[in-house]
């Protein structure tokens, strides 16, 4: 009796142990196919520039002040609770982010942080890295034109 | 224990058993004509697609209003009204206190009856639904924008405001009126200390016409003295009959105890038919007279910090049908008359005398012709009393027992709730014969056709809103919830679709299409344009500052941490006030706010809100707080502590994130 109910058990959790499996690996491999499909989908634009609403590149040669002034007034409102400028906080230092990403880049990621982090494999790393997924914050593509403008002005100190 | 059962008892009891099992399975048989694979397809939504239309049920003495999907009778929101709701804090954060606020003081709990959506040109908007609260009278407003209750207006001269919250046409007015009669003097309408059985004598009502401005504010326009009688349910004509509304009343016996008999002693009681247009008139013209008459109107606006205010109004206009002549007209309706329901076409008034046989049908015509005629048999209190038979279209017979409320579905028919006999049916409005009945279960009380009381109504569905459930659902101890019943009114003979349970008491309900209201949803406040006194607008801005023995901790939430989350310096014998503000900007991330040992509740913060939790800490020690809504996959991480020091303490307010 007790050792057939032990069995019993056991059969069942190898059952379950066996659906679980089988059911995950099923997910990594339609993740997988579809990262793989996406990360062909980008385009070297894309790839330098993200995926977002802003679809063409943007310079920036001198810092306008005052709309470097108006970016940081957004970004203390809507991004500080995340982001510092010199350390590593809930998300990633931005005091010389404009050194390394274009301003569409950051701008993409602003306004398109689910289509980025579902699409763009360095938004993926980012998020695997810091755990917490950067959140729309519903800037307009003004607001987050001004806070690039404003990581300028930080990437240049 | 079957085995015991048969041991111990005698024959008879066995074949009782039997007996009842089988009345039982006929009577569950009976009920589920539902079931039907036809029924289930009707009814079935499937997942992630929406229902046609919101339902809005009343939460009865739950205080609340409950949001259903339909046909599927999802239960998918509640909004807190007239009870304090420690799920999301309303009625707990400093910012909604106020709206609880009455003459009598701060009022936690209130009985929810009649959910009216706001119209225009007779139809169903999707701008706003108005409730009533009986116990304490008031009127709520809340938006279909957010889903918030955003004003309560208290109705003074009042006691047990029943025949409310019914809109007028284009949303003029929302009427109130008093169900229980109480002493009002005669020149100011105060209440007095007098001997109860002096009510022939010194007991009135009062009916209430509030004004709704084109944004939603509420003002109690004019009151129209009435006498001692019980109002019990209205609604405003339309068409032809727009200007006009219509109160039940009972107890035109005057009785103040025992009403169960003594005011059940007269063959008919009476509608008063009320000019509204003329009232309004005669109010603007200054007619009538100022009275003493506080009340209390709360609002809240996030468009100006989203804290409610509380203002004091002194006086309110009463108008006097005994000098102002053509306001109020009594029509005789048999026999303590529950609902009065208009039709689609505003000609005909339908009234569920819920002790009488037949339902009596006034025509809007007729009416009109006998006030022209001075077609009257006596008066009542100087108001006109029509004589019965000169405006009655007529009278529907054999319309099943206790018959209380009639909606209607724009093709010509009304379906009226028969309490007693546990029935819908379904009359012809120009025929008045009788064209098919469904049972339901149990003793229906008022019923549901969405837009079913407007000129425009959807047809398709109706809802029963039974009063008891008893079989229907698993048992769940000696209480339960009322149970609603679909009912497929499209085709000529009404077909039973679904039974679904529904919170609280739901009286009255409205329906509307899903596409007027779902496109106009909030989902999230900006916190650029939060304009709270208390707000933390960036985590820069997050600070603790102590004022005497308060202490304001400006805290901001986003996924998934708290700034500051690590207080010091708080003292056994402080109030402390957390402003939370929420600054995530996204749909359907709120972050809650809990406390050890507050003695309120929790606080629910919607995206870009700000709210307020006070807390008085008692014991000295260090004090987690935490977020209670499952926000991220670090929600866990998602806490902080406040270090309570004893009264007498030097340690200084200190705080911070991540240091």
């Amino acid at each position: 009796m007790q050792i057939s109910k032990i069995a019993g058990v056991l059969a069942l959790a190898v059952v379950l142990i066996a659906g679980c499996g089988q059911g995950s690996e099923t997910e990594n491999q339609t993740e997988t196919d579809g990262d793989t499909k996406k990360e062909q989908e980008l385009t070297d634009f894309e790839m330098l520039n993200g995926v977002g609403p802003v679809d063409e590149e943007i310079t920036i040669e001198e810092v306008d002040e005052e709309l470097a002034k108006e970016g940081m007034k957004i970004f203390d409102m809507k991004c500080g609770a995340c982001h510092k400028m010199d350390n590593r906080y809930v998300g990633p230092p931005l005091g010389s982010v404009m050194n390394t990403r274009t301003p569409a880049f950051v701008m993409n990621m602003i306004l398109n942080p689910d289509g980025m982090l579902q699409k763009h494999p360095i938004a993926q790393s980012l998020q695997a890295e810091y755990i917490t997924p950067m959140p729309d914050q519903q800037l307009s593509r003004e607001d987050a034109r001004a806070v690039v403008e404003y990581l300028v002005q930080e990437s240049q100190q | 224990m079957m085995i015991k059962l048969i041991k111990k008892s005698w024959l008879w009891s066995l074949a009782a058993i039997v007996l009842l099992g089988f009345i039982s399975m006929g009577c569950s048989s009976n009920g589920e004509f539902g079931s039907s694979a036809d029924a289930a397809e009707k009814v079935y939504v499937a997942p992630g697609e929406y229902d046609e239309f919101y339902g809005f049920f009343s939460g009865g003495y739950n205080g609340q209003l409950g949001v259903y999907g339909l046909p599927s009778g999802r239960h998918i929101f509640t909004i807190p009204v007239f009870s304090q709701a420690a799920v999301s804090g309303w009625g707990y954060s400093e910012e909604t206190k106020p709206m609880f606020q009455t003459t009598d003081g701060f009022v936690p709990w209130g009985d929810a009856h009649h959910p009216e959506l706001s119209q225009t040109n007779g139809e169903t908007d999707g701008r706003w639904v108005f409730i009533n609260e009986n116990n304490t009278p008031r009127i709520a407003r809340i938006g279909l924008d957010d889903f918030k209750t955003q004003e309560i207006i208290e109705i003074p001269n009042s006691a047990g405001n029943h025949a409310s919250s019914f809109v007028t046409p284009n949303t003029e007015y929302v009427s109130a009126a008093t169900r229980f009669s109480v002493p009002m003097d005669e020149e100011e309408l105060q209440n007095m200390d007098v001997s109860i059985d002096s009510y022939k004598e010194n007991f009135h009502g009062t009916l209430s016409f509030i004004k709704v401005s084109d944004e939603g504010a509420m003002s109690v326009d004019f009151q129209i003295r009435m006498p001692g009688f019980n109002y019990d349910l209205s609604h405003a004509g339309k068409g032809p009959s727009d200007g006009w509304s219509f109160f039940t009343s009972y107890n035109s016996e005057q009785a103040h105890t025992l009403l169960e008999i003594n005011a059940s002693k007269n063959d008919k009681d009476y509608i008063a038919a009320v000019n509204w247009r003329k009232a309004a008139e005669y109010a603007a013209e200054g007619r009538g007279k100022m009275i003493p008459g506080e009340h209390y109107r709360n609002y809240i606006d996030h468009e100006e910090g989203g804290v409610a205010k509380s203002e004091l109004i002194e006086e309110v206009r009463v108008l006097d049908p005994r000098e102002l002549e053509g306001l109020v007209y009594f029509l005789p309706t048999p026999k303590s008359p529950h609902g009065v329901d208009v039709d689609p076409s505003g000609r005909y008034i339908a009234a569920g005398g819920k002790l009488s046989t037949v339902i009596p049908v006034h025509s809007f015509a007729k009416i009109q012709q006998a006030i022209e005629d001075e077609d009257f048999e006596g008066e009542e209190m100087g108001i006109p009393v029509l004589n019965y038979n000169s405006i009655l279209h007529g009278e529907v017979q054999n319309p099943g027992l206790g018959p209380l409320h009639t909606e209607f579905d724009g093709k010509g028919n009304a379906y009226t709730t028969a309490f007693i006999s546990s029935e819908i049916v379904k009359w012809d409005l120009e025929t008045l014969e009788v064209e098919d009945r469904i049972d339901v279960y149990y003793s229906p009380g008022h019923l549901m056709i969405p837009g079913g009381d407007s000129q425009k109504p959807d047809g398709k569905y109706l809802v029963a809103l039974n009063k008891i459930t008893k079989d229907r659902y698993l048992p769940t101890g000696p209480e339960m919830f009322h149970s609603a019943q679909l009912i497929d009114i499209s085709g000529d003979k009404m077909e039973l679709l679904l039974d679904f349970p529904t919170e609280g008491e739901p009286h009255y309900a409205q329906g509307i299409a899903a596409e007027k209201v779902m496109d106009n949803q909030k989902r999230f406040y900006e916190i650029a344009d939060n304009a709270h006194p208390y707000v933390t607008q960036g985590e820069k801005e997050a600070r603790v500052e102590r004022d005497g023995n308060t202490v304001h901790v400006y805290m901001t939430t986003i996924r998934s941490h708290y700034a500051p989350d690590n207080i010091e310096g708080i003292k056994v014998g402080d109030e402390v006030y957390f402003h939370v503000t929420n600054l995530e900007q996204d749909w359907d991330v709120p972050h809650g706010f809990a406390v050890k040992g507050a003695n309120n509740a929790e606080l629910l913060i919607m995206p870009g809100e700000t709210l307020t939790l006070k807390w008085e800490p008692k014991k000295a020690g260090v004090v987690p707080f935490y977020c209670t809504d499952f926000c991220s996959a670090l929600h866990q991480e998602m806490s902080g502590y406040v270090r309570v020091s004893p009264a007498d303490s030097d340690v200084e307010i200190s705080y911070g994130t991540g240091q």
